[in-house]
């Protein structure tokens, strides 16, 4: 690792001032921070240790919801009382993901800001634009198994590699975001950016930006589910994941709210597959035309080809279960 | 005021390098060579240790963030003559082969009898509520960060439900 200045912020001012500058990132769990600085993909010349400003609370919102302290660990989360009650698909994207040991250290906050697993990314002697802008894409071409069929560039076609933010997309939930200019809220939806010319731009936080919370909305009755599928059966990331909050009312989908891991430099919500779902009783013909939907635009990239049929078969898979528990 | 770390009951001071992780401090400037290094990059759970009561990779931390915490590492768990029921368990039931992943491994397992007592669920259960029933699924699962390049699963496995299941299984 590259020798680094390391401070314990005493205050979020204080944490946002440091950050603020280029040089400096924050720390919280350090479980991805600290891999890229192993591997000099990260190369901080200061870290500002946020985990003791407070922030790891879980409590009720005033309109029934839940917020979650961005320092609140990803076992803390997963399973709390009412994560598991209200919200079980969050708590199944969390459970999904990474190990035990990893989890206990992960932080909410981080875990949204976790950077791509893409291999050229993580070497440093391979080109890749996110890393070191104008350097080209070793992935476009290359090894690129891993690697998105939605809403790519041709500057950069890496994932989003999280579970957890897919499940916040899909419940709607919000970002809270604090820094020098005050305070602000992002949709889960909006905070990722994809890729276009500039691919080192991951999400909307600003310089001196922390995240501090995130805010799920009231529960809404139905079925969540989360369903990954990776390689091996535990301990990888995602091939693709679906999250999908669904209820039938009289036979007929009243609520479909789904979420993509996998297929982009975020996670994936398109509303005019709910939409399409709305009104209708279930079928196999309403769920090709979701697919069809979902994945109009996809483009896949010589070894990635797969992701488009698995996609179509995972969503169906999904949209199924809603009427098996039905019979 | 020197910030200190406890390890095993011990109060230590931290060190004054901040690239110092957790792991690299236990066995280089304590000694405590138990502990092993896999990967160094949160992979294989060589480096699996407890601190304040919860299991983590001591790889991927720094030294310098844990100011005031406890750390039990495998030499804080059982001695030759005292083993832990998941040491005397490993040694039944032959749960290593080369034994580098041994102490990560008996770390793993020691915090998951803790999860499992509050009943945390996993991936592999059933229902996020409520008891959790102690299959091999649930311990293979709960056990997936900790690699063992010898293959020796199945008698880790085993050495495991023994413990957690009061040897009723
Ligand atoms: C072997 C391995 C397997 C994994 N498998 C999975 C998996 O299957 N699914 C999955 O979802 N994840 C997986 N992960 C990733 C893991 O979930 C992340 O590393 C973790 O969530 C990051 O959280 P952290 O608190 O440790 O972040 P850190 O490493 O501390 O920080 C990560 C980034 O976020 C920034 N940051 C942190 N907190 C804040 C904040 N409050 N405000 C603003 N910026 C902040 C930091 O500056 C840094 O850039 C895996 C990781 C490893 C090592
Ligand atoms: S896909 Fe993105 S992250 Fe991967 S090499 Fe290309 S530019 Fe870099
Ligand atoms: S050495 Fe820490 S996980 Fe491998
Ligand atoms: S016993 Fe050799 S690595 Fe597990």
């Amino acid at each position: 690792m590259r020798p680094f200045e390391y401070s314990r912020s005493p205050s979020l001012s204080e944490a946002s001032l440091l950050t603020a500058s280029k040089d400096t990132l924050a720390i919280a769990g350090g479980t991805n921070l600290l891999d890229l600085m192993k591997l000099q993909v990260e190369t901080p010349g200061q870290l500002a240790d946020i985990n003791r400003l407070g922030f790891a609370e879980i409590e009720d919102t005033g309109d029934g919801g839940l917020r979650l302290g961005s320092l609140a660990t990803n076992t803390e989360t997963a399973v709390h009382p009412r994560v598991r009650a209200d919200y079980p698909v969050l708590s199944r994207a969390i459970l999904a993901g990474a190990t035990q040991q990893l989890r206990n250290k992960a932080t909410n906050g981080g875990n949204l800001c976790q950077r791509t697993r893409c291999l050229y990314f993580t070497n440093i002697d391979q080109p890749c634009n996110k890393r070191e802008p104008g350097s080209g894409c070793g992935a476009i071409n290359g090894i690129a198994k891993l690697h998105a069929i939605l809403g790519t560039s041709d500057q950069c076609i890496a994932t989003y590699p999280g579970d957890m933010a897919v499940a916040l997309s899909a419940l709607g939930a919000t970002v809270q975001i604090s820094g020098s200019k005050g305070e602000r809220s992002v949709p889960v939806r909006d905070f990722h950016c994809l890729p276009g010319d500039t691919p080192w731009i991951e999400n909307v936080l600003e310089p001196g930006e922390i995240i501090t919370g995130i805010v799920l909305p009231a529960p809404v009755c139905g079925r969540q589910i989360y369903r990954k599928v990776r390689e091996r059966s535990s301990y990888a990331f995602a091939l693709v994941s679906v999250a999908a909050v669904l209820k039938l009312t009289d036979g007929k989908f009243s609520r479909a709210d789904l979420s993509f891991g996998g297929l982009a430099h975020k996670p994936w919500h398109d509303p005019r597959v709910g939409e399409a779902l709305l009104g209708q009783p279930p079928s196999d013909t309403l769920f090709d035309k979701a697919a069809d939907i979902l994945l109009e635009d996809a483009r896949g990239f010589g070894e990635n080809d797969f992701k488009i049929p698995l996609t179509r078969r995972t969503l169906h898979a999904v949209l199924a279960q809603t009427t098996e528990d039905a019979a | 005021m020197t910030e200190m770390i406890s390890v095993n009951g011990t109060a230590h001071p931290l060190p004054e390098d901040p690239r110092v992780s957790l792991l690299d401090f236990l066995r280089h400037d304590l000694g405590l060579t138990g502990t092993k290094k896999g990967c160094d990059h949160g992979q294989c759970g060589a480096c699996t240790i407890i601190v304040n009561g919860i299991r983590i990779n001591s790889c991927l931390t720094l030294a310098a963030m844990h100011d005031g915490d406890s750390v039990t590492t495998i030499e804080g768990l059982g001695t030759p003559d005292e083993p832990s029921a998941l040491q005397r368990a490993f040694l039944e039931y032959d749960g290593f082969q080369c034994g580098y992943c041994t102490p990560g491994q008996i770390c793993s397992a020691t915090a998951l009898l803790e999860e499992l007592a509050v009943n945390w669920p996993s991936d592999a259960s059933e229902c996020l509520e409520g008891r959790i029933a102690i299959t091999r699924e649930e311990i293979r699962e709960r056990m997936s960060g900790n690699l063992c390049r010898c293959g020796a699963y199945a008698n880790i496995v085993a050495a495991i439900e023994e413990v957690a299941t009061g040897g009723k299984s």
